[in-house]
């Protein structure tokens, strides 16, 4: 393999990588875009992250390739989890356009710009490759430090102020003035004590085929108990009754075999009357 | 001296506002107030007269600047008086003949409650006439010239009770209001042609300006005398005005205001004297009216408008020799001396015969009234013997001077003038013969009035009768008076300057042709009015008869021509207004809004559509970098 | 192969995360599209990197990692804010431009 050679093709072994991981790469990042719920965007979205970061490994990025799977694939990601946890796991978008023409417009759009933007590179004169060998010589850690810490420095300290001031944003945006006073202890033991609950709150039901936190517990008169589901269920009206399941099986059951047994003395009772 | 003759002007000023404004306390007085005034300002009249004759022919003019009106940076309009033949004569005139209206007005007034605002009335008109004559500039004499419009508005709509009188004032003050706009714009081109509007300046400077702007000039200004002068075509209001009390009717609508245009084009001769068009023009409106007034004369029964009529006529004549240039301004002047005579004279005794009729004017109810009424018939007679030019009096002098003037124009022109001239004489030998033969002669056929009461005639008082003796003097000898070696030629030659036409017919014979036409004229008014019995209601007489009657359909004209076409020019100017003009503004809007509203889609809240706009942005750039490099 | 593939991989990566910018309304995901955008944008300034033979192109994608994070940082916050106020997460939903 000749040095020009080198600097425009890669190695066969790299094709390959790149053939596979970018197909798992586009769906990936088609499945972020396409998934009807948010949790399985962002987990389509980690597992484009990650193929990036083989890519940037492949390209000598070694440093931004573990940054990436460190920084991107688990701290942002989870971030992004985490929020999609607080808003509402379950909910699903549905993916049904309210915005007249904005789909068409959208597809439009990107079809144009990905288009232009491919005939932009295949246009450009981008055949000499030069390779990362003498860059990364020193070690590519090395190399990064030694240019953050010259000729960007300025630049990285500004980020630095960037994350600061980030980090207090995200901090006031998401802070909550209390408005009434918080209640002191002796408040809290004294609601507690002469409170309409002196003993815990019961606990959610045990069943045979149910055992979850919405399923609300029996009384001992057989109704179910609001109390033992969470308040937060309660709000969202996510509490699931399965009390009268069982009663319900049984007289579907009961039914079925009524009919059943009501056919057999039919058709006995009809050979009956052909003798 | 000079100062004299804003005290002409001052004096009747005075009265008209101690009058109007003295309140009731002067109720009584206010005839004999208003008379003595008119009367000071004829004394003041007559002491400048005489101060004029003492001196010669070329310094008699007086001149005095009262004060710098408006003072403008080159602009300079002042208030002052010029005092040369021409307005002496219109002097003596007003205060003489308006002194003896205001002597006769004190009878005719005498029962009426409102006769102090009359006679303030009389002296406001008095003075605005004599500044219109005595002012030395266009501007100053419009002043004047609104004033006497102003103050016929209000004599014609004096009997403001009843409708026909408002209405009447109304029409007068409007039609008046066309004429005055061309005066207006006279003054304007003036002042854009020579930069000033001062007599002097402007006549000396009008053979220096181009014949299309004096044209342009004499035009405008042939309008403005049409209104004032009741001449075809603003000639509409003068039988309406009638309506106002008769001696207003003698004073402003026959012996002076109304002869405002005679003066007028006079008083310009030099600018008309450089634009022969606006002379023919002058001239054929003379002429149109001359026979106009004469036809419209004939067919009325009502004695004032009869002799509305008559004055229409008579100013015809006048218009028509002011036309003729420096050949006729002197005789037209000289005419309009001897008509005011006679015609105030004829107004007053048609007035008495009215006085002693319980207001009845229509002339088929009248006759054989010539023996109650002996002082009246007497002084009417001679009036009416004045204005048919009978031989000897007044109307004879001047009249048969204007015929021969329109003769001596030359050329077929000056046939058709003369023999229109001759025409009119003989119409008016016709008509006045009428109005006479029925007012005097034939038998009674008085009709009791409104309320069931037989007139009594009677003669009217002594201030009533003493003014028509006096202007019946005038009738009889001012004419010879005048043509005595020429006098009133010489009189007014450094004013108007005089010229003698080339006439292809002597004097002696236009002579004789008027008198034959007047006998033919006289001779058939008698034969139909004098013979044959004269029926009370009119009979309904042939086409030319109603026409006539209905002043030759001079409303239902300017009915059509003017109402229907303003009418329709403001139709289709409101259409034009509603479709083009709002179209444009209304269309202006709409698409404004239409577009807004359709902007107004694209901010939509929504940032998922923004971001659409925005990234679209970006292809297209991306296109457009692209695009360059490949160029 | 050659490595001007990866920029082809670059380019359909970020047309894909504008597209679903475009088309999806939940804010999170849009976010997540627009992490994808700066991902893809990364994997061209590695490849351009590697093309020019220095390391500028990896600082500058070091930097926008930076930057995203605080960026990211700063979004969820306004989406929980939001999300507190409307019991949404739609963007559509904030069209009065008004909490």
């Amino acid at each position: 393999m000749s040095l020009a050679a080198a600097a425009s093709t890669t190695s066969t072994g790299e094709a390959v990588q790149f053939w596979i991981l970018a197909v798992v790469a586009v769906a990936g990042a088609l499945g972020a875009v396409l998934m009807k719920k948010a949790v399985h965007s962002a987990l389509s979205l980690a597992g484009t992250m990650i193929v990036l970061a083989v890519f940037y490994l492949a390209n000598g990025a070694y440093f931004l390739g573990i940054v990436q799977i460190v920084v991107y694939t688990g701290a942002i990601m989870m971030l992004f989890l985490f929020v999609v946890m607080l808003v509402g796991v379950t909910a699903a978008d549905s993916l049904k356009e309210t915005i007249r023409g904005q789909r068409w417009l959208a597809g439009l759009c990107a079809l144009g710009f990905g288009v232009l933007l491919m005939a932009g590179i295949a246009n450009a004169s981008l055949r000499d490759f030069n390779g990362l060998g003498q860059a990364n010589s020193g070690g590519n850690v090395q190399g990064l430090a030694a240019l953050i810490f010259t000729k960007y420095v300025f630049a990285f300290e500004i980020t630095g102020a960037l994350l600061i001031t980030a980090a207090v944003g995200a901090m006031v945006l998401t802070h909550r003035e209390r408005t009434e006073r918080a209640a002191t202890q002796r408040e809290r033991s004294t609601a507690r004590v002469r409170g309409a609950h002196l003993p815990p709150l019961p606990a959610p039901g045990v069943y045979a085929r149910h055992n979850a936190v919405d399923v609300p517990g029996l009384l001992p008169d057989g109704t179910t108990s609001e109390l033992s589901v969470n308040a937060t269920l309660r709000a969202r009206g996510q509490v699931r009754d399965v009390s009268g399941d069982a009663l319900a099986d049984l007289a579907a059951l009961e039914q079925r075999s009524e009919k059943w047994l009501e056919r057999r003395e039919d058709r006995s009772h009809s050979q009956g009357g052909a003798q | 001296m000079e100062n004299l003759i804003g005290l002409l002007v001052l004096v009747p000023l005075l009265g008209a506002g101690v009058l109007l404004c003295g309140g009731r306390r002067l109720d009584s007085s206010a005839p004999w107030i208003g008379t003595l005034l008119a009367a000071l300002s004829f004394v003041i009249g007559a002491v400048l007269f005489a101060g004029m004759l003492g001196r010669d022919g070329e310094d008699r003019e007086l001149g005095t600047t009262v004060f710098s009106w408006v003072p403008v940076g080159d602009f300079r309009a002042d208030v002052g008086f010029q005092l040369d033949q021409l307005s002496m004569t219109f002097v003596l005139l007003i205060t003489g003949v308006g002194s003896l209206i205001h002597l006769y007005s004190i009878g005719y007034m005498a029962h009426d409650e409102r006769r102090r605002r009359f006679f303030g009335y009389l002296n406001l008109f008095l003075a605005a006439m004599l500044l219109l004559v005595v002012a030395d500039n266009y501007l100053l004499l419009y002043v004047g010239w609104e004033g006497v419009g102003l103050a016929s508005y209000l004599l014609i709509g004096f009997w403001q009770h009843k409708p026909s009188a408002a209405t009447a004032a109304k029409k007068a003050f409007l039609v008046n209001r066309v004429g005055d706009v061309g005066l207006s714009i006279a003054i304007m081109l003036m002042f854009t042609t020579f930069g000033t509007f001062a007599f002097g300046p402007v006549l000396e400077g009008a053979d220096r300006a181009g014949e299309g702007k004096l044209t342009a000039i004499g035009l405008v200004l042939l309008l403005a005398a049409c209104g004032k002068s009741a001449q075809v075509p603003l000639q509409s209001w003068l039988g309406d005005a009638m309506e106002g009390p008769t001696p207003v009717s003698a004073l402003i609508h026959a012996a002076t205001m109304v002869t405002a245009g005679v003066y007028l084009i006079t008083r310009s001769g030099a600018i008309f004297d450089g634009a022969p068009d606006a002379q023919t023009a002058v001239v054929t409106v003379g002429a149109v009216t001359l026979l106009f007034g004469a036809i419209v004369g004939c067919a009325k029964d009502d004695i004032k408008k009869a002799l509305a009529g008559s004055t229409m006529s008579q100013i015809g004549y006048m218009i028509l020799a002011a036309g003729l240039g420096p050949i006729g301004y002197a005789f037209a002047i000289m005419h309009l001396v001897t008509h005011g005579f006679f015609k105030a004279g004829l107004f007053l005794g048609a007035g008495s015969v009215m006085h002693g009729m319980n207001d009845e004017v229509d002339m088929r109810r009248y006759g054989g009234l010539r023996s109650y009424m002996p002082v009246t018939f007497v002084t009417f007679g001679l009036g009416y013997l004045a204005i048919i030019g009978f031989p000897g009096l007044s109307g004879f002098f001047s009249k048969d001077k204007i015929i021969e003037a329109a003769f001596a124009k030359g050329g077929t022109e000056g046939w058709i003038l003369g023999g229109t001239a001759l025409l009119g004489a003989a119409i008016t030998a016709y008509y006045m013969t009428r109005v006479m033969i029925l007012t005097f002669f034939g038998e009674k056929r008085w009709q009791p009035d409104a309320a069931g009461e037989p007139p009594h005639p009677h003669e009217s008082p002594r201030t009533m009768t003493v003014p028509m003796i006096v202007l019946a003097f005038g009738s009889v000898f001012a004419g010879g008076l005048f043509s005595l070696n020429d006098a009133f030629l010489n009189w007014l030659e450094p004013v108007t300057g005089h010229a003698e036409g080339h006439s292809p017919v002597t004097a002696v014979q236009v002579t004789a042709a008027t008198m034959v036409v007047l006998f033919v004229g006289v001779a058939l008014a008698w034969a139909q009015y004098g013979r044959a019995p004269v029926p009370v209601t009119a009979p309904r007489g042939n086409v030319l008869v109603r026409a006539a009657r209905r002043d030759l359909l001079q409303d239902d004209v300017n009915h059509i021509v003017l109402v229907r076409g303003g009418e329709h020019l403001t139709r289709s100017l409101v259409y034009l207004d509603h479709t083009v003009v709002d179209g444009v503004v209304n269309g202006t809007a709409a698409s404004v809004g239409g577009l807004s509203g359709r902007m107004r889609r694209l901010q939509n809240g929504f940032a998922r559509s923004y971001a659409v706009s925005m990234f679209g942005g970006a292809a297209v750039l991306v296109a457009a970098t692209l695009l360059m490099r490949a160029v | 192969m050659n490595p001007v593939n990866y920029l082809y991989l670059a380019a359909l990566l970020f047309t894909i995360g504008a597209a679903g910018v475009l088309i999806r309304r939940n804010a999170i995901v849009i976010f997540m599209c627009i992490e994808l955008m700066l991902n893809a944008c990364n994997l061209a300034f590695v490849t351009f990197s590697r093309m020019h033979g220095n390391l500028d192109g990896q600082i500058i994608a070091f930097f926008t990692m930076v930057v995203a994070a605080a960026e990211v940082v700063i979004g969820l916050a306004i989406i929980v804010t939001i999300f507190r106020s409307r019991h949404s997460a739609s963007v559509d939903d904030a069209g009065l431009l008004k909490l």
